[in-house]
C-alpha cells in the first residue's frame, strides 16, 4: 500500500518539477509548482514527518504560492516569453539549453552515485523503528519540543531572518518618485509629540484650543 | 519503501531545478526552479531524518523553508522593482549592477 502511494506521489513530484521547467507561461509554472509541493507533502507524510508536511501545505503551497501568483499577475508573464519568442531558438540559445541539460544530467548521475552508491547499510533499509502516540517522531509536540530546547538558537535566528527579509522587501518594492514632493504639512516630526495639542492651528488663533 | 527511493526522487528534483535555473530566462521561473532545488534538498533531509529516527533533519528542513520564504520575499521585491523601472524582465538582459 505505501509503495503504491509512494509511486503516485513520486510521479506527481517529478512531473510537477518538469512542468515548472518546461512550461512557457510563468503562471502555469506556478500552478505546476503547487502540484509538486502537494505531492511532496504526501512523500513527507510517508516519511512520518506530519508537522513538516502540514507546514509545507499551509505555508508553501498556500502563502508563498499566493505571493507568486500575485507577482505573476502584476508583472505579467508576457515580457519574458515575448523576448524569448522574438529572439527565437537561435543557435546560441539552443546550444546553451543543450549545455544546461547535459550539465544537469551529469549532476544527476553524480548525485545518484553519491547517494545510492555509498554502500551504507541503513540507506537500503526501512529506517529507524517507529511507534505511534501523541509525542512520537515528527508530531507537532516533538518538533515544538526540539525547536524550543535544543534548536532555540536556530529558531530565533530564523525569526530575525524573516524580519530582515520583510523589511528588505518593503524597502525594495516601495514607490520611488512619480508622485511629486511630499506634502510638508502632513509630515509628523518628533516635535509634534512634545508641544501641547492644538498649538499652531486656526482654533488657537480664535482662542478655543482643545 | 526503502530510503534509497526517496533519495533518488530528491536527486531527480534537484537536477530538474538546476537545469531550470541554467536554462530559463524569466527571473520568476528562475526563482521557482530555486524552490525546486530547495525542495529536493528538503526531501533528502527528511529521508535522512527518518533513517536515523531523530528530528534534527526535520528542524533543518523547517529552517530551509524559512530561508526559502525570505528568498522569495526579496526576489519578488526585486522583480517588482525591476518592473517599475521598465527594465526588461530577462536575466540575460540584466547584466549591469548599476542603480
Amino acid at each position: 500500500m505505501s509503495s503504491v502511494v509512494f509511486f503516485i506521489a513520486a510521479i506527481g513530484v517529478i512531473s510537477g518539477a518538469i512542468g515548472v521547467v518546461m512550461l512557457r507561461d510563468p503562471f502555469y509554472s506556478v500552478l505546476a509548482l503547487v502540484a509538486h509541493l502537494l505531492s511532496l507533502a504526501v512523500l513527507f507524510l510517508l516519511l512520518r514527518s506530519e508537522f513538516v508536511a502540514a507546514v509545507q501545505v499551509v505555508v508553501y503551497a498556500g502563502a508563498v504560492m499566493v505571493l507568486y501568483v500575485f507577482v505573476v499577475a502584476y508583472v505579467g508573464g508576457e515580457s519574458g516569453s515575448l523576448s524569448e519568442r522574438l529572439r527565437g531558438p537561435g543557435p546560441v540559445g539552443s546550444g546553451l539549453r543543450l549545455g544546461g541539460a547535459i550539465l544537469g544530467g551529469a549532476l544527476l548521475v553524480e548525485l545518484l552515485i553519491a547517494l545510492l552508491g555509498t554502500g551504507l547499510e541503513a540507506i537500503n533499509g526501512q529506517g529507524a523503528g517507529y511507534s505511534g502516540g501523541p509525542h512520537a517522531f515528527g508530531t507537532p509536540a516533538y518538533i515544538g519540543k526540539l525547536l524550543l530546547t535544543r534548536f532555540l538558537l536556530a529558531f530565533e535566528v530564523a525569526s530575525f531572518l524573516l524580519l530582515i527579509a520583510a523589511v528588505g522587501a518593503v524597502v525594495l518594492a516601495r514607490r520611488r518618485g512619480g508622485l511629486g514632493e511630499e506634502d510638508e504639512a502632513d509630515r509628523m516630526t518628533p516635535l509634534d509629540l512634545l508641544r501641547p495639542q492644538g498649538t499652531g492651528t486656526m482654533a488657537e488663533g480664535v482662542g478655543r484650543r482643545p | 519503501m526503502s530510503i534509497a527511493w526517496y533519495l533518488a526522487v530528491s536527486a531527480i528534483v534537484f537536477c530538474v531545478g538546476a537545469v531550470g535555473v541554467m536554462t530559463r530566462r524569466n527571473p520568476l521561473v528562475v526563482l521557482l526552479c530555486l524552490e525546486l532545488m530547495l525542495n529536493g534538498a528538503n526531501l533528502a533531509l527528511i529521508a535522512f531524518s527518518r533513517m536515523w529516527g531523530n528530528g534534527d533533519g526535520q528542524i533543518l528542513a523547517l529552517v530551509v523553508m524559512t530561508v526559502a520564504a525570505c528568498e522569495v520575499c526579496i526576489g519578488l521585491g526585486m522583480i517588482v522593482a525591476i518592473y517599475r523601472r521598465h527594465l526588461p524582465i530577462d536575466v540575460d538582459e540584466l547584466r549591469e549592477l548599476q542603480g
